[in-house]
């Protein structure tokens, strides 16, 4: 590492001491992403040792630590809330999605970039054009339509949407990789005999793996997270989905903040653990559209 | 290429039904939930709505109420006074630390890795959690916040129940929430600047600043434009803080009123009105998109033009 780095000129800016005062602003800019990284993580640190303060604790002295591992409140979520069907339904309906947005979308781009037929240029668009779209702003309608059509306050209704909100986006990523792959694989599976459903599932849709990675989390995330459709498209408790769920919850539970600071833990937890063990997939899913 | 033609050629439509099966489903949802309601969206503005079936057609009725009647007019403008200034905010707050932090992480000093990750943190968590955290966080008597000032012997103020502070303390969550997003959108911009370039610069004796204003920030345009672009379609989107930190009216006062406040309101029903108006709702959503589309279009025009080729 160290002889590389001293040779290499491009990379001698990250070496503190090549310039005069360097190490001293070089320890500046450290205090600065420390500071920052004290502001990120410090609310998230507080919320977690709340969830095991009691009450008392939490309002005589919110900035100490808890004076020991409490699980009272935990023990409250788990049997006085529907926590967990809140979650459970944020897990159905998320995954469903996913798996929906990412069979539709690349049959759709598999057709686009494979095939030469008339009008694919037009279908590449029609699917891109639903990528300016803010269909939030259209939420009236689709109620209407949802209504219209009996799925309203129902998992399929909720699952519909979010698959047509990522389709576009999906359709864009998917057909641009496919468009990628060497022709030859496919024409000597051709010439082998291999029917076309067998080619795109067995030898072209495989090499399509990272693409789909990124699809996946570009999408779970958001729909994961999401609070506004299902505000206006979900009624009944027992489908409510995590964020939505949250906010029954935070009314049931005003005055106890211990189960509030719990219940946001847990909700937390999930992505949080996710994104540590995938950092790189989550932050390349989720600025791509906006890079490059 | 030829055996591709030989095999379809007999059976062609066998080949047309394959690729159809392949378009079909993602074009019906599109079309089913997608580009119908967009294309409904403006018909229903014209219409005054009982409950959810429309009624009369109206011409330009709801758009005259929400533009010029009052107290329609008033809320409209308000709201989007406040759009406005959390547009501003943002881009200084949000996007200006963004910018600094970007900096920092282009050094590449030890730990850098950790720092992105820990910045980026936030961005994946739900606005729900966001908002609530804060808001307890922020509580007047037991919140983190004024007990850490108290320590100072500062009486922090009631963040979120007055009106000089609360618009403030949610754009404050937003910019915790959410800072991450331009930090490495500008992150990657910059690291597309050759190494070469930079070096030169400094080799020159030009300072950190120096080298920030004059050589980084016109050489990552592409980003910055992207992430003007977002923030403001962003600002205008605001719902999820204010609703869950402040409340559906925009209290205390009508102080954190935004638009999409007020349209969910209008369209959906308050708690103290109880009244819902599709045709209202449907005509400020559609102003809204053509306010947002235009604005957009004129600012990518200006941000492009500044924009050079690297």
């Amino acid at each position: 590492m160290t002889d590389i780095t001293s040779t290499s000129p491009a990379q001698s800016s990250s070496r503190p001491s090549t310039y005069k005062g360097e190490g001293l602003k070089n320890g500046a800019i450290q205090a600065l992403l420390w500071l920052n990284a004290v502001i990120m993580l410090y609310p998230l640190f507080v919320m977690v040792m709340s969830s095991f303060k009691s009450n008392a604790e939490i309002f005589s002295s919110p900035l100490a630590l808890p004076q020991g591992l409490n699980f009272a409140n935990l023990e409250k979520v788990w049997s006085e809330t529907n926590f967990l069907q809140y979650m459970g339904n944020s897990l159905l309906v998320t995954t469903a999605s996913v798996a929906l947005i990412l069979v539709v979308s690349t049959m759709a781009a598999y057709a686009i970039a494979r095939y030469e037929f008339r009008h694919s240029g037009l279908w590449l668009m029609f699917f891109l054009s639903g990528m300016t779209v803010p269909l939030k702003l259209a939420i009236i309608p689709l109620f209407l339509q949802l209504n219209a059509l009996n799925l309203l306050n129902t998992y399929a209704g909720l699952i519909l949407v979010y698959t047509a909100m990522g389709i576009p986006s999906a359709v864009f990523i998917m057909t641009g990789f496919l468009r990628a792959l060497p022709k030859e694989l496919e024409e000597s599976a051709r010439i082998d005999g291999a029917n076309e459903l067998v080619i795109m599932w067995q030898v072209m849709l495989p090499l399509a793996r990272p693409a789909m990675v990124i699809v996946a989390i570009q999408n779970a995330v958001p729909i994961w997270n999401d609070f506004f459709f299902p505000l206006i498209l979900i009624t009944s408790d027992s489908l409510k989905t995590l964020p939505q769920g949250l906010t029954v919850f935070m009314g049931e539970f005003v005055t106890d903040w211990g189960v509030l600071f719990t219940g946001l833990t847990l909700a937390a937890l999930p992505i949080t653990l996710l994104y540590i063990l995938l950092s790189r997939q989550f932050i390349a899913g989720l600025t791509q559209g906006a890079i490059k | 290429m030829t055996a591709e033609r030989r095999r379809n050629s007999s059976p062609l439509s066998r080949r047309s039904l394959w690729i159809a099966f392949l378009l079909a489903p993602a074009a019906v949802i599109m079309m089913t939930f997608v580009v119908w309601p967009l294309m409904s969206a403006l018909q229903l503005s014209f219409f005054r709505f009982e409950g959810l079936t429309p009624g009369d057609f109206v011409w330009f009725e709801n758009f005259n109420k929400v533009l010029f009647q009052s107290p329609f007019r008033e809320a409209t403008y308000n709201a989007l006074w406040h759009n406005i200034v959390v547009f501003f905010a943002l881009m200084v707050l949000e996007n200006g630390l963004a910018l600094l932090i970007a900096y920092a992480l282009l050094k590449e000093l030890p730990g850098h890795r950790v720092h992105q990750v820990i910045v980026f943190l936030p961005v994946v968590l739900s606005a729900v959690i966001v908002a609530f955290l804060w808001k307890l966080l922020l509580h007047p008597l037991f919140g983190v916040v004024n007990a850490a000032l108290g320590l100072f012997g500062i009486m922090g103020p009631a963040w979120l129940g007055s009106e000089p502070t609360a618009l403030g303390s949610i754009v404050f969550a937003n910019v915790w929430h959410w800072m991450g997003f331009p930090t490495l959108v500008l992150l990657a911009g910059m690291q597309r600047i050759s190494r070469e370039v930079l070096e030169a610069a400094r080799l020159d004796g030009a300072g950190d600043w120096t080298i920030l204003t004059k050589i980084v920030w016109p050489l990552i345009a592409p980003s910055v434009t992207i992430v003007t672009v977002l923030t403001f379609i962003g600002s205008f989107n605001w719902f999820e803080l204010p609703l869950m930190m402040a409340d559906m009216e925009g209290s205390p006062g009508r102080s954190t009123d935004v638009l999409a406040l007020y349209f969910y309101r209008t369209a959906f029903g308050s708690v103290t009105s109880g009244i819902q108006d599709f045709g209202q709702g449907s005509a400020l959503a559609v102003l809204m998109f053509l306010f947002v589309g235009a604005v957009t279009v004129v600012a990518l025009k200006y941000l492009r033009s500044r924009e050079i080729e690297i």
